[in-house]
Formats: C-alpha cells, sequence, structure tokens
C-alpha cells in the first residue's frame, strides 16, 4: 500500500483555498500581481533572500519573540496555563513588521522604488513607513479619516518616519476605505509602485505571501512550547481583523490535529446589535478586495458598516484563509463585544504588567473565558499581537480622563 | 449572434463608429434613468452602459465614488437595476445595454439566478471589474448560454498574451482602458492609445472600445478614429453633479454634450 499524506497544503497554484482567495481584480493589475507571484516563488526558495530576511528579523525586528508563561494570571483564572506570544516586544510593537520586512526586502529586488500601505489603527502604516525609511524609498500610507482621528499618535509616528499619510474621506472613512484607496493609487501607479498590504488578504499571492512571513510567529511558538513544557499546545487563541496574526500562529500547527484554533473576531456592540466586525461570526461568503472570503454584506451585496472599539479589527471582510478553515471545521472563530475587550485589557495591564493593544486584548478575554474551563495540566497559547501604547487616547476617553 | 455582435457588425459595414454614454443607474434619484437613457439614444448613443451601485468602487474615480453613494442613499441595488432595464425595453428593444459593475452584487444574487434576470430584463452585455478571466469563467458561461456577452477590459499594460487570452474569452466587444488609472482619470495621452491599439488589431478581430478619460468632443473624434466604440462616463456624471436640484438641466447639458460628441464622430477629416 502507497503511503498517503493528509498534510494541509494550501492555495492552490491559482491562489484559491476552496472556493476562497483568488484573484478578483481590475485588468490594469493582473501584469502587477503576475510580477509580484513570480517574484514570491522565485525568492521565497531562494538562500540569499531567506537569510537576509533571518538576519532582519533577528537584528532589526528583535526576533525570536518570548513566548512568556503568564504564571499570575493563569492561576487567579485557575484553569489552562496561559503563555503569550509576544509580537508586543517586537520593534515597531506589534505582528505587523514581520510581514512589511519580508515584503520590502522583494520589493527592493523587484526594483520598485515607491511603496503604498493601507493602515487600520496605524500599526501596519507605521511598520511600513519604518521599513520605507530604512531603505530610503517614498512611502504613502492610506487610513481612514475616522482611523486618523483615534490613532492621530501613530499618524505622528508615521509623519516622522517620513511618510505621507493621507486621511481618506470616502465611504466609511475606515480600513475598507483605505484599502480602496491604495488599490486606486497602486492601478494609477503601477509600474513603479509595490503595494503592502498588510493583513493575509487581498489578489493572490497576497494571502498566501502575508500568511509565509507571519508564520515565524506560530514556528517559533511551536519550538518556545516543546522547550518550554515539553508538548504542543492544547489550545491557540488570536483575535481577527484581516487574520495575519492567527495565521501567522495557527499555521505551522494545522496538521498538528489535536491543536485546537480559535479566532476571535469583534463583536463590537453585541452580534444582536448588528454593529460589528464580524464577518467569520455572522457574514456571508462574497467578493471584495481581490477576493473570495467571508464578508459582512446585505442581500444587495453591498458591504454594511463595521464597528469595533479597536481600529485594527475594524474591517468587514477576513483573509481568505481563515474562511477556508472555518468550512472544513479546522478553526473554531468566536466574537467578543468591545466591552469584554475591555475586560481583558484591563485584565492584563494589572495582573502581568502588561499594555495589550484592543486588537489583542479580543483574544485575552476570549482566553479568559476559556481558561476557567481547562485542566491545570493544559497549555494555552494567546498571540499577543501588539502593545497597548497607541490606545492610551481610546482608553482614557473611555474611563472619561484628560490626558 | 448577440445584439451586441450584431450592432457592431452592422457598424462595420457603415464605417459607423459607435457612441456608448455611462451613466449610474438611480443617480441623481431612481425617476432620472430611464427618460435619459431614452434621450441618450435621441441624442445620438448607440449602446448605453448603465452602472451598477456599490459600496466599493474600487476601480472608480472620485466622480463615479459620488454618482454611486447618491444612488445607494436612495436604495438603488442590481435587482432595481434590472428593473430600470425592464423598464426602458418596453420602448427601445433594439439599443444594446450593458451593465457595468463589481463582482459582489452580482454574487449577492448568485450567478445563475442574475444570468437569467439579466436575460428577462433585456440586458445584453456584462462587464464586472473585478472579475477577468481567472475568475469569470462560471459567470461567462451562464450569460453566454442566454446570448449575453461578458465584456472583458484591456489595459495599457496588457501584454500580447493578455489579449490573445481575451479574444479567446471574450464576446461582443473589449472594452480598451486607456490610461493606467480610474475612471475621469485626467491623464489620458491618444498617442499612446494609438501605439497600443496596433497590438490589439493585431490580435483580435473583436471591436474594440475605449473609455477612461475621454471628456469632449475633440477626444471623442480621435479616439473614434482609433477604435470601434468611444465610452463616455465621468464627463457626463459631472453634469448630473453640477446640477444636483436642477436633474432637467443636467439632461440637457448631457444631451449637449453627446450631440457634441456624435457630431465630431461622425465628422472624421
Amino acid at each position: 500500500m502507497t503511503e498517503t499524506t493528509n498534510s494541509y497544503n494550501m492555495p492552490d497554484e491559482r491562489g484559491h483555498f476552496g472556493p476562497y482567495g483568488g484573484l478578483f481584480i481590475a485588468e490594469t493589475l493582473i501584469p502587477a500581481v503576475e510580477e509580484l507571484e513570480a517574484a514570491y516563488k522565485k525568492y521565497m526558495v531562494d538562500a540569499e533572500f531567506l537569510a537576509e530576511l533571518d538576519k532582519d528579523l533577528q537584528h532589526y525586528v528583535g526576533r525570536p519573540s518570548p513566548l512568556y508563561h503568564a504564571e499570575r494570571w493563569s492561576r487567579e483564572l485557575g484553569g489552562a496555563q496561559i503563555y503569550l506570544k509576544r509580537e508586543d516586544l517586537n520593534h515597531t510593537g506589534a505582528h505587523k513588521i514581520n510581514n512589511t520586512i519580508g515584503q520590502i526586502l522583494l520589493a527592493k529586488r523587484m526594483g520598485k522604488t515607491r511603496i503604498i500601505a493601507e493602515t487600520g489603527a496605524g500599526q501596519h502604516g507605521v511598520a511600513t513607513a519604518t521599513v520605507c525609511a530604512r531603505l530610503g524609498l517614498e512611502c504613502v500610507v492610506y487610513m481612514g479619516a475616522v482611523d486618523v482621528a483615534r490613532q492621530i499618535q501613530n499618524v505622528y509616528r508615521m509623519e516622522l518616519l517620513g511618510a505621507r499619510v493621507v486621511s481618506v474621506t470616502s465611504g466609511s472613512k475606515t480600513l475598507k476605505d483605505a484599502l480602496n484607496e491604495a488599490i486606486r493609487d497602486w492601478v494609477t501607479n503601477v509600474d513603479n509602485t509595490f503595494y503592502i498590504i498588510g493583513t493575509a488578504a487581498g489578489p493572490a499571492p497576497y494571502p498566501a505571501m502575508v500568511r509565509d512571513f507571519q508564520s515565524i510567529i506560530g514556528r517559533e511558538a511551536k519550538q518556545q512550547c516543546l522547550t518550554q513544557a515539553g508538548k504542543l499546545p492544547d489550545v491557540l487563541i488570536a483575535c481577527i481583523g484581516g487574520g495575519s496574526n492567527a495565521i501567522g500562529l495557527f499555521h505551522p500547527f494545522i496538521d498538528d490535529a489535536d491543536v485546537k484554533m480559535i479566532g476571535v473576531e469583534a463583536a463590537g456592540d453585541g452580534i444582536e446589535s448588528g454593529r460589528h466586525s464580524a464577518p467569520l461570526c455572522a457574514g456571508r461568503p462574497g467578493v471584495l478586495h481581490g477576493n473570495r472570503t467571508y464578508l459582512m454584506a446585505d442581500d444587495d451585496g453591498e458591504i454594511i458598516a463595521t464597528h469595533s472599539i479597536s481600529a485594527g479589527l475594524d474591517y468587514p471582510g477576513v483573509g481568505p484563509e481563515h474562511s477556508w478553515l472555518k468550512d472544513i471545521g479546522r478553526a473554531q472563530y468566536v466574537s467578543i463585544t468591545d466591552k469584554e475587550a475591555l475586560e481583558g485589557f484591563y485584565a492584563l495591564t494589572r495582573m502581568e504588567g502588561i499594555i495589550p493593544a484592543l486588537e489583542s486584548s479580543h483574544a485575552l478575554a476570549y482566553a479568559m473565558k476559556l481558561a476557567p474551563t481547562m485542566q491545570s495540566d493544559e497549555i494555552l497559547i494567546v498571540n499577543l499581537s501588539g502593545r497597548g501604547d497607541k490606545d492610551m487616547q481610546t482608553i482614557a476617553n473611555h474611563e472619561g480622563v484628560q490626558i | 449572434m448577440s445584439r451586441l455582435a450584431t450592432k457592431f457588425a452592422e457598424f462595420k459595414q457603415s464605417g459607423h463608429k459607435a457612441l456608448i454614454p455611462f451613466i449610474t443607474a438611480g443617480d441623481p434619484n431612481p425617476e432620472f434613468t430611464v427618460p435619459m437613457m431614452h434621450a441618450m439614444v435621441e441624442a445620438g448613443a448607440d449602446i448605453i452602459e448603465l452602472g451598477v451601485p456599490f459600496s466599493d468602487p474600487m476601480a472608480d474615480g472620485p466622480v463615479i465614488q459620488r454618482a454611486s453613494e447618491r444612488a445607494l442613499e436612495h436604495k438603488m441595488s442590481l435587482r432595481r437595476t434590472l428593473e430600470i432595464v425592464s423598464e426602458f425595453r418596453t420602448n427601445n428593444q433594439t439599443t444594446p445595454v450593458v451593465l457595468m459593475g463589481y463582482a459582489n452584487p452580482v454574487e449577492a444574487m448568485g450567478y445563475e439566478s442574475f444570468a437569467l434576470a439579466a436575460k428577462n430584463a433585456g440586458v445584453d452585455g456584462v462587464l464586472t471589474v473585478d472579475l477577468p478571466p481567472e475568475e469569470a469563467e462560471e459567470c461567462a458561461a451562464l450569460l453566454n448560454s442566454y446570448n449575453i456577452d461578458q465584456i472583458f477590459l484591456l489595459a495599457p499594460n496588457s501584454s500580447t498574451n493578455r489579449i490573445k487570452k481575451m479574444d479567446s474569452v471574450g464576446s461582443g466587444f473589449l472594452y480598451y482602458v486607456s490610461v493606467k488609472g480610474i475612471t475621469g482619470a485626467g491623464n489620458l495621452d491618444t498617442s499612446d492609445v494609438q501605439r497600443k491599439l496596433i497590438d490589439i488589431r493585431a490580435n483580435t478581430q473583436l471591436p474594440v472600445g475605449i473609455g477612461f478619460g475621454i471628456k469632449d468632443a475633440e477626444t471623442a473624434k480621435i479616439i473614434a478614429g482609433l477604435g470601434d466604440a468611444v465610452v463616455v462616463g465621468s464627463a457626463l456624471i459631472s453634469k448630473i453633479e453640477a446640477n444636483l436640484t436642477a436633474p432637467e438641466v443636467a439632461k440637457q447639458d448631457i444631451i449637449e454634450l453627446l450631440k457634441s460628441m456624435r457630431f465630431a464622430m461622425d465628422n472624421q477629416d
């Protein structure tokens, strides 16, 4: 009998994860994604490229990021042992730089001189502006006007780094509109411009490429967990906006069938209120921003306005691989409200002296619910995807405090 | 043969160049659209392109974005756009109508339901901006089975191989996007278009419509000398936007612009 392997091997050669993913873009962008696809395929197996990437990840980003056993918080919750994958300790304060450092190296090899990006919370914008400053490349970041207002410190950081931040006033003035505007720029300046998409979504090859750059999170976590605890984790938890930090943690564990994977979407004011950003929990499949995936859309296919306390999760779509993992049942997707996320935020801050980003606080809040239902010898890894410095204004406003 | 193919075959015989105005269904209000379509035919339009409003029109410039927003405020949708086509068809059975829009409203309706509804409404062609041949197979086959053409785009950076691909998958006509950019772009260079058309003509017998950035009669005349059809959109919608409180004035301005384009296109030097 021939031995068969069941190892996970997505996407297919056309960028499809089952019915999801694909290449839903205007004709002018086809040559650009074909060029990118060729470069991605070539360099992801190129020893020199990978060595440069590893070197930058170690000495510039500060990898590996620690896997920290939150002993006090685990004891307090009285269940599973909670470990935090400390992506908040990366240079620029979030997981986003794992991807921008990779894409900028590709852009450099492709001879592109101008970089554009979209950003929600501003973390991806900052991570893009950072790598552009380092290589002396022109950088334009599109950001919804609503997000500019609530993440003003990140706007200032991007400008200090030499980027031009364009405030987008069309549509709902949040992340989806920033993406629309970035795509319009890309179509117009396609010859010299490289679009660094910040999440594992968009036309092929972006979902797989961003996942590959972010998978360093899961590869490290797996090794660290084996070293520290002597076994694989039982559960992985990560927040989901577009889902890049989650897919980065999940992907290296997909073939480990005993490891449960849970993605946490933003329930905003509550799923039943309609004011949320939870397409996997309460949306339907459709096409937006270059890929087919779960979306928040009405019966006519118009995209619905989203809501979340965290700008980074305030997006009506999600990376297509999560749609696939949901449909095949390999990952589970849940949601956490603004109010619950704040409880997660305060808990970690007070219990462990770590101020998490509001995005990551969604994952922490779900861990607070799940950990007490688990045994004390079970291991739960939460991806602490970013630090909370950028959210001080939002938290202060919430508390009615002037800072 | 589809209504579009028949028309273009006639035009080829007579040397006539098609004028294709684009307006967004339901802009500035739903009642405006059908009378405007009839008036455009009167003014010399050969084919009408009707924009299906979408919340996130990624390939459109500000003018058509705002047209979409105005239409959506009136709850315009793909279904209601099809109703508009049906209504237009009660008094006009000969002018081809092409829908131009984005994939998600079609996905929401379902390809099969959409193809059938489009046929019943009297639609002749469907141009879905974010549905390139890589993803269009299922939708195009269903539309073709009802004698509706799926219209594909070509761009200034499309390779010769790409043109050949469009020739094999496309029908009705190919739409050449004359600038790298979004609708209403201001950087149209007609000599670039002329150069690109040599490559396109060498690789397809399909009629070629040219659009993006054509704003006046003079440009329409030059473009008509290069392609088989001239598409004008943002320049018309700008008239609507300039007269939001007086749609009848907008209608007159649109008629005048189209007439001037028609005259210029028909009187090549």
